[in-house]
């Protein structure tokens, strides 16, 4: 469903990402694994289509579309979904509401009628359900002086309703503790179903005990320096990132 | 920012969707100002010696007037010499029924998306429409009259209820309080005249829709509104107006009254032409709006959408007079391309435990100027008056600017003024978040607009609110790429 080949981005003239190979099937879930800075967030942005990272070489193929050429909107239309290392918050504006205006541009895309009032809230209520979300959080303004758990379930809400092809999670487990971590997870593997793929982006190795990979990338300095099975995880949290180092023959730096 | 603020420097005007002409004959006066356009206007309308007088005594004071210049709005000196006082739609008999207005003036109406039509009973709300200077049609009336409430034009109030004009005319704004309220008081043509008897609570929504029509003519209408004892009213303004290359003067002048425990609730939505994106043509919107909380427990809040006009200037205000009154002003700005807007309130806290409550929004895109210029006062013997006063500005772009400038005087040691003020952007990353939502940027434009302006939006009667959302959306529209 995605066929990433070589990709190269930078950032006001900082190349980031060196040369990323990727392939990921429906019903797959890959784990995206590397140390802080080594360009995770930003292949996740460059999927989404953010507009300032300036794509150098490569291609993307997403469900036979050339994805690098679409908007930012249209491949949110199309089916790929982030949730957001760090949500952003909008004033005024309610979660229901935000995500009521999502569905429907999404449907009007695919030429749908838009959700009727009483569709819309069966819908919600069935999905509130899965990341154990309440009404009351729904109904304020999107992130606003929500805790950091707060707004990655409303991640995670958000992507149970808009039903995406490809999820990708970045860092959807950092600033959780252990149950609000489980009640993610559990929501993301309800939602995974063989015509969806899911792209978890993160720091340790925790998330992946609940939500279980097909396959483990080790992202370093812009490239995927190893693929594994889940197996990889475990071995990179005992050892270390520093593990990696000494298989590319760098210099380990003393902790000292 | 990087590409997308580039994107919003090339601000495209959205069209301006009101904008057409109603080809409708015109009775007109020549351009110009003088005694004798004053007498024409008032012979035209059959008035009374009492109310010639009264335009003459305002004339000659504006004679010794000047233009203010203290708004932070810069424009071309209006000659007054050019514009036409007087431009009535040509009919050919006096009307019995709506069924005989004009049709033209029907479909004109109609395009407003305002319905004369007295079967369309639904909407609920009483509309006396204005187009150029003359007030067209009042709805409802009998249903009205039945409880005592007056709701009809200007025009025929000094006809037909000389003592309450007498009475009430410039009693909140004199003629001699600045120098647009005495043009206005010499030449009004029209406007509506609301009074809600004593104990009575209005069933519908009161509403007048101004239309200017005709080139180069001047509106200047003159609103009077009379809530006595007990009594309660939601009023209703719209306005439009065609797309012309020349400026057109706009010098209204609305005056409510609160009696004791009466409340009046005034809301606008102000969509006057606002001129090309280069900034050639469009409304200039001078306007004198003020109530007076008179009796005890009254209450008068404006709420404001100002989304036209290429240069507005106006500030809806409260004289807290009666003991325990309160006064509201909620409002939403947006300008965008050059237009100009100063805009703001005055809270004139004279009796004991009053109370006010301002809170302004401020939209600016392109290269517009938003200003907003508040003032509380608190006078000596105003024990316990309470303020609370909210600004915050958000701006689409770096070309454009946003000003406050609140300003405080309490000549009493008991009262509590508070004012909060903010500044923000639309930022790439809300854009962003919103594109990844499947929202194109126009529509997360919008919503974040919606979401910053709802407090004041929430003040709306569903029928306004609806539209005023749409209005929002629309004069942003091609302000962000
Ligand atoms: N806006 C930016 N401007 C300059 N450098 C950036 C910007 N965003 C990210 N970077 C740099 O790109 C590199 C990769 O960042 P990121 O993709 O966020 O890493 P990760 O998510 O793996 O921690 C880091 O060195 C970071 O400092
Ligand atoms: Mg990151």
């Amino acid at each position: 469903m995605l066929s990433i080949k070589n990709l190269q981005a930078r950032i006001e003239e900082k190349e980031i990402l060196k040369g990323i190979n990727l392939d990921i099937k429906p019903g797959e879930v890959h784990a995206i694994m590397g140390p802080n800075g080594s360009g995770k967030s930003t292949l996740a942005s460059v999927l989404a289509g953010r507009a300032d990272y300036e794509v150098t070489a490569g291609s993307v193929e997403f469900l036979g579309k050339d994805l690098l050429e679409l908007s930012p909107e249209d491949r949110a239309r199309e089916g790929v979904f982030l949730a957001f290392q760090y949500p952003i918050e909008m004033p005024g504006v309610s979660t229901t509401n935000f995500v009521k205006t999502a569905v429907n541009e999404i449907r009007k895309y695919r030429g749908e009628e838009p959700m009727d009032a009483v569709a819309f809230l069966k819908l919600m209520k069935e999905r509130m359900k899965l990341v154990n979300i309440d009404q009351a959080l729904l109904s304020r303004s999107l992130n606003e002086g929500f805790s950091g758990g707060e707004k990655k379930r409303n991640e995670i809400f958000q992507m149970a309703m808009l039903e995406p092809k490809l999820a990708i999670l970045d860092e959807t487990d950092s600033g959780l503790d252990i149950d609000a971590l489980r009640i993610v997870a559990e929501g993301v593997n309800k939602l995974k179903s063989k015509d969806n793929a899911t792209l978890v982006i993160t720091h340790y190795q925790r998330l992946l005990d609940y939500i279980v990979p097909d396959y483990v990338h080790i992202l370093y300095k812009g490239r995927i320096v190893k693929t594994g099975g889940k197996e990889l995880a475990l071995e990179l949290e005992e050892k270390g990132y520093d593990f990696i180092k000494e298989e590319l023959g760098e210099e380990v730096e003393s902790p000292l | 920012m990087s590409e997308m603020l580039n994107t919003l420097e090339q601000t495209a005007l959205s069209e301006y969707k009101y904008g057409w002409v109603t080809d409708i004959e015109a009775d007109e006066a020549p351009p110009g100002l003088n005694e004798d356009i004053v007498r024409f206007i008032s012979a035209k309308k059959n008035e009374p010696e009492w109310m010639l007088e009264w335009r003459l005594k305002a004339y000659r004071h504006w004679l010794k007037m000047s233009e203010p210049e203290w708004a932070n709005v810069k424009y071309p000196k209006v000659d007054y010499n050019a514009i036409k006082y007087y431009s009535a739609p040509k009919q050919k008999k006096t009307l019995n029924s709506l069924d005989e207005v004009d049709p033209e003036l029907r479909a004109t109406f109609e395009k407003l998306g305002i319905s004369l039509d007295e079967q369309k009973r639904l909407s609920n709300v009483a509309v006396d429409a204005v187009i150029d200077s003359v007030s067209i049609a009042t709805t409802f009336k009998k249903e009205l009259a039945e409880l005592g409430i007056i709701f009809c034009s200007m025009s025929e109030a000094v006809q037909e209820h000389p003592e309450l004009i007498k009475k009430w005319l410039g009693s909140v704004v004199p003629m001699t309080d600045n120098y647009f309220s005495a043009l206005n008081s010499a030449v009004f043509s029209d406007g509506s005249f609301c009074y809600i008897p004593k104990g009575v609570k209005s069933p519908m929504e009161l509403s007048t829709y101004f239309r200017i029509n005709a080139e180069n003519t001047g509106q200047f209408e003159r609103t009077l509104i009379v809530a006595e004892e007990g009594s309660f009213v939601s009023y209703l303004e719209g306005c439009t107006a065609p797309m012309r290359d020349e400026n057109q003067l706009h010098a209204a002048v609305v005056e409510i009254v609160a009696l004791d425990n009466a409340e009046v609730k005034y809301s606008t939505v102000q969509n006057w032409y606002p001129g090309d994106k280069e900034g050639k043509g469009g409304i200039y919107n001078f306007v004198t709006k003020r109530g007076i909380c008179a009796g005890v427990n009254s209450k008068i809040s404006w709420t404001q959408v100002e989304t036209g006009s290429a240069v507005t200037w106006k500030y809806p205000s409260v004289i807290l007079k009666g003991d325990n009154s309160q006064g509201e002003f909620y409002s939403v700005a947006v300008t965008n391309n050059h237009q100009q807007a100063d805009t703001g309130t005055k809270m004139m806290h004279i009796g004991k435990n009053t109370r006010s409550r301002i809170v302004s929004k401020g939209i600016s895109a392109g290269f517009s100027q938003n200003s907003y210029r508040g003032l509380v006062q608190v006078g000596k013997n105003a024990v316990n008056a309470r303020n609370f006063s909210q600004c915050d500005s958000l701006l689409l772009g770096d070309k454009c600017g946003a000003h406050t400038f609140p300003y405080i005087e309490v000549k009493n040691s008991t009262a509590q003024v508070e004012h909060e003020a903010t500044t923000s952007k639309i930022g790439e990353d809300q854009i962003f978040y919103c594109n990844q939502r499947g929202l194109d940027t126009e529509t997360a434009v919008a919503l974040i607009i919606n979401g910053f302006a709802k407090e004041v939006m929430n003040q709306l009667p569903m029928e306004f609110a609806v539209e005023a959302q749409k209005l929002l959306a629309i004069s942003l529209e091609g302000s962000v790429g």
